[in-house]
């Protein structure tokens, strides 16, 4: 092999660029069709609108998934209903959403400082919508019938408190008490409600969206960008005079 | 009001514990079990009170090693949260990254290719059985044998380097991608797998001689511990746990679809009996039949691409999906709320031994205390699970 037929190093045929650089960047069509719901979750929904009536707000599914937003008051009667009419004898989980968008924190895209996803700046809302800010949802399974749905309830920003389901579910004690320091968001009728990870004097709710993340306030991430200067190639020190 | 005489009796021994109780002023002791303690694998505190040697109360302290990772990855991209992922549950690393990658893989519409998704359902199956060996040595270890715990180590050993040749990372391997895998197979890899997997067999047949059989390890755990089915369904407790309860439920079987387990023959174990000792009982077998997954798998390897056509920059379109697996420790979910940024708006994270855990309180009251440690060890958690 002589040496014209050895490609340079560190360069790729420009082929094989040109192929990547192709494909396009997955877009959501701006006006989904929305899907119709798959029959199994239509059943399910079914039967909580026989049992809950005016307290199921919305309903939406996800990839085959159950979403529902229950009325606040309806909240401690979804999970009984869920429990005892559709067996769903299994608590996943209950934690919270802070649908505020969070403040820019570190630079700015444009410029190449990758420290922070740039997230949208208006609100919106996920699947089965939101009221306001504060949501509290849980996931709850079936493990007989094999099925599951996610429940959420809409929490008023001035008066953050939602029926506790630890009555129901019993497993929901730590969740509730993780999602109340986390978010801040009060649990009606917990036994025993106090820190579960933090130090019992920690001011603040670290989950919500306004609470900053400190380390990154400090100092940004230098993210995808190599920052580090190759050897000889150090950045002067500004010469400091006495 | 009539009483059987049953009833009475019952009632008539309680009075007279009671009264001797009030004459001798025996009072609770509060006992500080940790933040270190060999039968918990990192820092769980549990302070529980004491009537002699039976336990009033129980409350388990966690938080020593809460590390924020649900606040972490509002602050991440997609690629970089597998990185912190893999840190919860550190001894079954790579079996957290699937959930989660394949929650954005959902979202992105974009599908692994056959050969990527065969060769992370072997690895997930490596880690529960690298899991699972670990907890057959060290469970014995708790209730005074020894030598189980040095074979548990050694056998994890084969496993940890298999996953170490394929990914580059004992621990952490960090292999996953939105679309399938960093590379593809070391050659001769899938021959010295079906060497380790014939060890693994031979180990869980040791385990079962050494341990199963011993008298001292049956009454230390028959009987101990026992959660009934609808209470642990209750408080969330989850994968082998629960299914040692009697409960035939095993996501990768009844979940959505994930991975290739409907190609493959294998079966759910479960155990009627609940207690420390079926929980051991039900890892045994699941060992065995992850190393029959794993032979079928290495069997039927397809060929081809392990990475699809994904493009440069991972944008995740505007939705929530929630995934949820079959982890060596029990469910692990993440619900996912995406809006098509770089990374996700908020994660929630669902962590198998966080709900495995918070029976204890329950599950302690009553029992003896060197029960504990069986009971303990029996559930079988990793902080880095409960704290995130």
């Amino acid at each position: 092999m002589t040496d014209a037929e050895i490609p340079p190093e560190g360069e790729t045929p420009p082929e094989a660029e040109a192929e990547i650089d192709d494909i396009p960047i997955v877009e959501p069509d701006p006006e989904p069709e929305p899907e119709p719901m798959p029959e199994a979750a239509a059943q399910l929904l079914a039967q909580l609108e026989k049992e809950l009536k005016d307290g199921i707000i919305e309903a939406g599914h996800t990839f085959g998934d159950l979403v529902v937003r229950v009325a606040p008051e309806a909240w401690r009667k979804a999970a009984e209903v869920a429990r005892d009419k559709l067996e769903c004898d299994y608590l996943s989980f209950v934690s919270g959403i802070d649908w505020m968008p969070a403040p820019k924190v570190g630079g700015d895209d444009t410029e190449g400082d990758t420290s922070t996803p740039a997230q949208p700046t208006e609100t919106t809302y996920g699947v089965a919508g939101s009221d306001g800010r504060f949501q509290v949802f849980a996931r709850v399974s079936s493990t007989s019938r094999h099925h599951g749905v996610t429940l959420k309830v809409d929490v008023d920003e001035d008066a953050p408190t939602v029926a506790s389901w630890v009555p129901v579910y019993p497993g929901a004690d730590w969740h509730e008490r993780e999602c109340w320091e986390m978010f801040g968001i009060g649990f009606v009728g917990h036994p025993g409600m106090r820190h579960l990870y933090l130090p019992a004097e920690f001011e603040g709710h670290p989950l919500r969206k306004d609470f900053p993340l400190l380390a990154r306030e400090v100092k940004p991430w230098p993210g995808l960008v190599d920052v580090e200067p190759m050897p000889g190639e150090e950045v002067v020190q500004e010469v400091i005079p006495e | 009001m009539t009483l059987d005489f049953r009833t009475e009796a019952l009632l008539q021994k309680h009075l007279a514990d009671a009264r001797i109780n009030v004459e001798l002023e025996t009072e609770g002791m509060v006992l500080n079990l940790g933040p270190q303690h060999p039968a918990t694998h990192g820092t769980l505190r549990v302070v529980v009170k004491l009537d002699g040697e039976r336990v009033v109360s129980a409350d388990p302290v966690i938080g020593y090693m809460h590390r924020g990772y649900e606040k972490l990855t509002e602050y991440r991209t997609y690629p970089q949260i597998t990185t912190l992922i893999n840190r919860i549950d550190w001894l079954s690393s790579f079996a957290n990254e699937v959930p989660f990658i394949h929650g954005a893989e959902l979202l992105m519409g974009v599908e692994a290719p056959p050969r990527a998704e065969y060769i992370r359902t072997i690895l997930t199956e490596l880690s529960r059985i690298a899991t699972f060996v670990l907890f057959l040595g060290e469970m014995a270890l708790q209730v005074g044998a020894i030598t189980p715990a040095f074979y548990g180590f050694r056998d994890r050993e084969h496993v940890l380097n298999l996953i170490e040749a394929a990914t580059g990372g004992r621990f952490h391997p960090n292999f996953n991608r939105i679309g399938g895998l960093k590379i593809d197979l070391p050659s001769g890899w899938i021959d010295e797998c079906r060497r380790v997997m014939k060890k693994i067999f031979d180990s869980v047949d040791d385990f079962e001689d050494l341990v199963v059989g011993n008298e001292i390890f049956e009454v230390r755990t028959r009987g101990v511990g026992v959660i009934p089915a609808g209470v642990g369904a209750a408080y969330g407790v989850s994968g082998s746990n629960l299914r040692a309860s009697g409960v035939d439920w095993d996501l990768r079987r009844d979940g959505p679809g994930y991975l290739v387990y409907k190609d493959l023959d294998w079966k759910v174990w479960t155990h009627a009996d609940g207690d420390s000792f079926a929980r051991y009982w039900v890892r045994m077998q699941e060992t065995r039949e992850s190393a029959r997954m794993v032979i079928q798998m290495l069997d039927g390897l397809p060929a081809g691409p392990v990475m699809a056509k994904v493009p440069r920059i991972i944008k995740v379109p505007d939705g929530e999906v929630w995934v949820n697996t079959e982890n060596p420790l029990g469910e692990m979910g993440y619900y996912v709320i995406s809006k098509g940024a770089t990374g996700p708006f908020r994660t929630k994270i669902r962590s198998a031994s966080f709900s495995n855990v918070s029976i204890l309180p329950w599950l302690l009251k009553g029992v003896y205390v060197p029960d504990i440690i069986t009971i303990l060890a029996s559930l079988y958690f990793i902080l880095g699970d409960i704290d995130r």
